[in-house]
């Protein structure tokens, strides 16, 4: 069997099973930066079609910089973002609307829209990007907020309820508009053990259901062993990205201390027997 | 043996250590070796020594080799006896000299070696050091030059979005639009109004005094009806409004950013100027010359109680000699610059709120500054407005 292991910067090592996926989303060379101070420099992975993939690393390595590059929130110091090849960074305004109409993003602090209810946050794209009626739309609403547990909240404002809620609601609303690709900034943070289980367990439910692509920023180790089945690492100390593929592989194969570390919470340093006991 | 030196805190005759009194005492053995013989109580409230009090004593005289602690006669301690350990170690290991721990008792010694697991981040302080004025002074310009690129830039997406408004192709809630105009509309009648009667009134009682003694009393209607109509009416709402609805927009759009909000609108393919600014500015374009023509109103009412009262004119002679002396130019005059106002509001208070940090302390320093900038575009486009007018003889 391969060992889809440490393959050094910049290099992607797909696990068997998604080479014969198509490549959803390409990064080429990019190198993500602040000023003149860079974060990472020449990373290059490509995501298949229906996988899960998660961006990892230790806190300051830039993963959720990286996810906002892929959003286009930011814009890269060099190298390109392509979505079914087609080059995200070099598209226009327009051409960048229509591709960002087809995400979906679950952010960090649910980020719902204060002013509105769950029905109208979620409503909301429906509303500016479809025909249908408002009956209609109250109605696919609803349905969304079924899916994540939040039958009967349609009228509540984000402040009435509680964080864990808050993030599901987001993610309903991520889904408003049936999204090719979910992307999710740290769903687990701030939620207890359960909730945070819960919401893996629902991140897995709807890849099945929707095919979806989904890509997860985490550090969740347990999330990331539940839900991930490719994966890169990010490392803050040497800029790059220190490993690629499917994280459990990882965890049984990779020989890389770095890799080993992080994905053993550093408690198995370099003794790879014993950490799969 | 013999002693070199001590340094305590408590002020009283070396090797006297009182139960809330800290001492150290250095003592010079043979073969280059130093013991620092610590005792007494250590507590941060009763102030502690630096390291550097014992650097002079230290290396006086020949370099010493090795420093050891006694701390047989410590009887408590807490972080102050820990910082001044761990500035003795950095001293000693600057200068080369083995420092000896073992005389510490074991928490001690584990907190030290906790505070040293990490060597320091050389370049991490650099951020912190204070620049020379010049520098300072350079840095603010530079800001300054740079702001002002960005403000612009932000009036020109505005005025996109806007037209894209008024082609009624601009994304929107209208009833975010309703809700602003409210908020900004009648909401604000309530300060409008008292503000606006207390101008009236303290313009009136101002020009009463003078004109008084010329007997020209019924003139203080001419001088409240056109200063209100022309100026004071149009200034005061625009820099009420700037208090009240500016700072509002900013920390609303500031929260927003903070909270991801902002991101969320624009990864969705709707512009965020589109949606949150348009309705704002067409809110204020609205409302502001409405507010205005109010506040003129209320505003000779306030003239006219002082007129009634103090004057013993009557209302009706008020009010006709205001009527007369108040003309249309300069009502309509009045009313276009509160408009101009209005939009100045409106760009101050969206603009700073997207130039918002991230943090709650900067969702506070957005509104100020939202407010701070409307007033001054305010004042400063009130005199220009004040030569133009002279100049097309309005």
């Amino acid at each position: 069997m391969a060992t889809p292991d440490a393959p050094g910067p910049g290099g992607a090592a797909p696990n068997g099973a998604a080479k014969e996926r198509p490549v959803h989303i390409e990064v080429r060379n990019l190198t993500m930066a602040f000023g003149s101070f860079v974060l990472i420099r020449n990373l290059n992975f490509k995501v298949h079609r229906g996988d899960i993939f998660i961006i990892m690393g230790g806190s300051g390595c830039g993963k959720t910089t990286l996810l906002r590059h892929l959003l286009g929130l930011k814009e890269p110091a060099t190298g390109e973002i392509f979505y079914d090849d087609i080059n995200f960074t070099a598209a226009t305004p327009d051409q960048r609307e229509a591709m960002l109409r087809r995400f979906g993003v679950m952010y960090q602090g649910g980020a719902l829209w204060s002013s509105m209810t769950l029905a109208e946050n979620v409503g909301l794209p429906l509303d500016e990007f479809t025909d249908l009626s408002p009956a209609e739309i109250r109605e696919i609403a609803s349905l969304k907020l079924a899916l994540v547990g939040l039958k009967g909240f349609e009228d509540y404002y984000p402040s009435q309820i509680s964080g864990g809620m808050q993030k599901r609601a987001g993610l309903a609303r991520a889904m408003a508009l049936d999204p090719e690709i979910l992307f999710f900034d740290e769903p687990s943070a701030g939620l207890d053990p359960i909730s945070s289980r819960l919401l893996d367990e629902l991140i897995l439910e709807l890849r099945g259901s929707l095919g979806a692509t989904l890509v997860v920023v985490t550090h969740e180790l347990p999330s990331i062993f539940t839900i991930g089945n490719d994966c890169v690492l990010l490392d803050a100390e040497s800029r790059t990205a220190i490993a690629s593929g499917d994280p459990r592989e990882l965890l049984a194969h990779s020989t890389d201390p770095r890799v080993r570390r992080f994905l053993t919470r550093g408690e198995a340093r370099e003794n790879p027997e014993k950490a799969n006991g | 043996m013999s002693e070199i030196g001590n340094a305590n805190a408590g002020g009283q005759s070396p090797g006297v250590a009182a139960n809330h009194d800290h001492q150290v005492d250095l003592v010079r053995g043979d073969g280059g070796n130093v013991v620092v013989r610590i005792s007494g109580a250590w507590r941060m409230r009763h102030g502690m020594p630096s390291a550097k009090s014992v650097e002079a004593a230290l290396t006086s005289g020949a370099q010493p080799q090795r420093v050891s602690v006694d701390a047989s006669g410590l009887q408590e301690w807490d972080s102050s006896l820990v910082s001044f350990l761990v500035g003795l170690d950095d001293l000693c290991h600057l200068r080369g000299i083995t420092f000896d721990r073992a005389g510490l008792p074991a928490g001690l010694n584990r907190l030290i070696e906790l505070a040293e697991a990490v060597p320091e981040k050389k370049d991490a302080r650099a951020a912190g050091l204070r620049a020379s004025l010049i520098e300072r002074l350079g840095n603010v310009a530079l800001l300054y030059g740079e702001s002002s690129g960005k403000f612009i830039e932000f009036v020109g997406t505005v005025a996109v979005a806007l037209t894209n408004f008024v082609r009624g192709r601009a994304r929107f809630r209208r009833s975010d639009l309703l809700e602003v105009i409210q908020g900004c509309g009648a909401n604000a009648l309530g300060i409008v109004s008292l503000i606006s009667y207390l101008v009236g009134v303290i313009l009136a009682f101002m020009g009463a005094v003078q004109l008084q003694q010329f007997g020209a009393a019924i003139y203080v209607a001419d001088l409240v009806g056109i200063g209100l109509v022309r100026e004071m009416g149009a200034m005061m709402t625009g820099i009420i409004m700037s208090g009240r609805t500016g700072a509002a927009f900013a920390a609303q759009i500031g929260t927003m950013k903070v909270t991801q909000e902002i991101d969320a609108l624009t990864t969705m393919g709707i512009s965020p100027i589109e949606f949150l600014v348009n309705p704002r500015m067409v809110a204020l374009f609205l409302m502001m010359p409405l507010l205005c023509l109010y506040a003129d109103f209320i505003g000779i009412l306030g003239g006219a109680t002082v007129g009634v009262t103090m004057l013993g004119l009557s209302l009706r002679t008020y009010l006709h000699e205001t009527a007369t002396a108040v003309t249309m130019t300069a009502l309509v005059g009045g009313l276009f610059k509160s408009t101009v106002y209005g939009i100045l509001i409106g760009l101050a208070g969206c603009y700073q709120g997207f130039e918002c940090g991230e943090s709650s302390s900067a969702v506070g320093d957005a509104a100020t500054a939202a407010v701070v900038t409307a007033i001054v575009m305010i004042v400063v486009s009130c005199g220009i407005f004040a030569v133009l007018f002279h100049i097309l003889g309005i």
